[in-house]
């Protein structure tokens, strides 16, 4: 009996290293520990009332999101990870994936000139200087980018950028499955 | 030399009195002011992990004290402001999260541990009780042994 205990630390080891091994393959693979789940999913899209990029004056609501299927892709000019996937989402537009930008606590001229000279993936442009939006959205970096669907409930968020790679493994069956679910 | 160097510590003490900001809040009376205190240290930033909101100097940690500023200027509870923040981070954002099943090991872990513990001690200390009774069995038996052998020898005798 004695004897038998004596393993009890070893195998309790043993037993730490395999979990931690785990998460660490994990993590190699991609799967950041940092990454927060969205409370928003299976929620409408916050009420909300902002301008256009590039029309002062022009104002757009929750309505928008209604009727297709659609990415909201979080974005600024401040941020380097944006710069990084702006040219996939170009092509992914020019592909007929419909995406809706929100450009987040930013500069309107400087987020119009990239536009210009980057290429506009976006159908709308949304202007949330304050980041008043954001808060609702529950964004905390961005990119981000948000499923919705042809109801305008939140289906799924990405943090980070959209790539070619997890694109095609996790982003595009959803939002294939949400354009069926919408015909 | 002496001067130069004099003048780079200088130069460099105040380059780092600019960098620090300071945020000014006002309040109208004491309540308010506790309250966004507290809640500056129980709302956690949800993109530099592990630091509370008033710890962190992150936009996101800036933006949140904001609107717990600007909540509590509207005489918003301490309750409406937290239900505010975990309905768009979830709760992830407070250092005091409710009890979910998620969360039913950070409560019930330390407890089971406390049991499993008390457990082992009264499960050893009953075999020692037993391994007693084991002795005194064993006296008996010896006593039988020693009468049985005595009673040997006294046949030897014969």
């Amino acid at each position: 009996m004695s004897k038998k205990l004596l393993f009890v630390p070893l195998v309790a080891f043993l037993a730490l290293a395999a979990v931690f091994t785990t998460q660490l393959v994990r993590n190699s693979e991609g799967d950041d520990p940092t990454k927060l789940e969205s409370v928003l999913i299976g929620k409408s899209v916050p009420e909300f009332r902002l301008e256009d990029l590039a029309e002062p004056g022009k104002l757009y609501d929750q309505a928008i999101f209604k009727g297709e299927p659609l990415l909201l892709n979080v974005w600024a000019t401040w941020c380097p990870t944006c710069y990084a996937e702006h040219q996939y989402l170009n092509t992914l537009a020019g592909e007929g994936v419909k995406i809706i930008g929100l450009n987040y606590k930013d500069q309107r001229d400087k987020a119009v000139g990239w536009l210009n000279d980057l290429g506009n993936p976006y159908l709308i442009s949304l202007f949330d200087g304050n980041g008043m939006l954001g808060l609702d959205l529950g964004v905390y970096g961005a990119p981000e980018t948000f499923l919705i669907d042809a109801d305008g409930v939140i289906r799924y968020r990405h943090v980070g950028d959209v790539n070619p790679r997890n694109w095609k493994e996790k982003l595009e069956p959803m939002y294939q499955q949400l354009v069926a679910e919408a015909k | 030399m002496k001067k130069w160097f004099i003048a780079l510590f200088a130069a460099m003490t105040f380059s780092m009195a600019a960098q620090a900001t300071i945020e000014v809040y006002e309040f109208e009376n004491l309540q308010q002011e506790q309250q966004f205190k507290e809640l500056g240290n129980t709302l956690r930033c949800p993109k530099c992990q592990n630091n509370t909101i008033a710890d962190s100097n992150a936009e996101l940690a800036q933006d949140l004290r904001h609107k717990v500023y600007e909540m509590t200027k509207q005489g918003k509870s301490k309750d409406e402001i937290v239900d505010y923040m975990i309905a768009r981070y979830g709760n992830f954002v407070t250092y005091n999260p409710p009890f979910t099943v998620a969360t039913s090991i950070l409560w019930l872990g330390p407890l089971a541990v406390v049991v499993l513990g008390f457990g082992i001690i009264v499960m050893r200390s009953r075999k020692t009780k037993k391994i007693a009774t084991d002795e005194k069995w064993d006296q008996d038996k010896e006593q039988r042994l020693k009468a049985l052998l005595d009673e040997e020898n006294n046949g030897d005798k014969q």
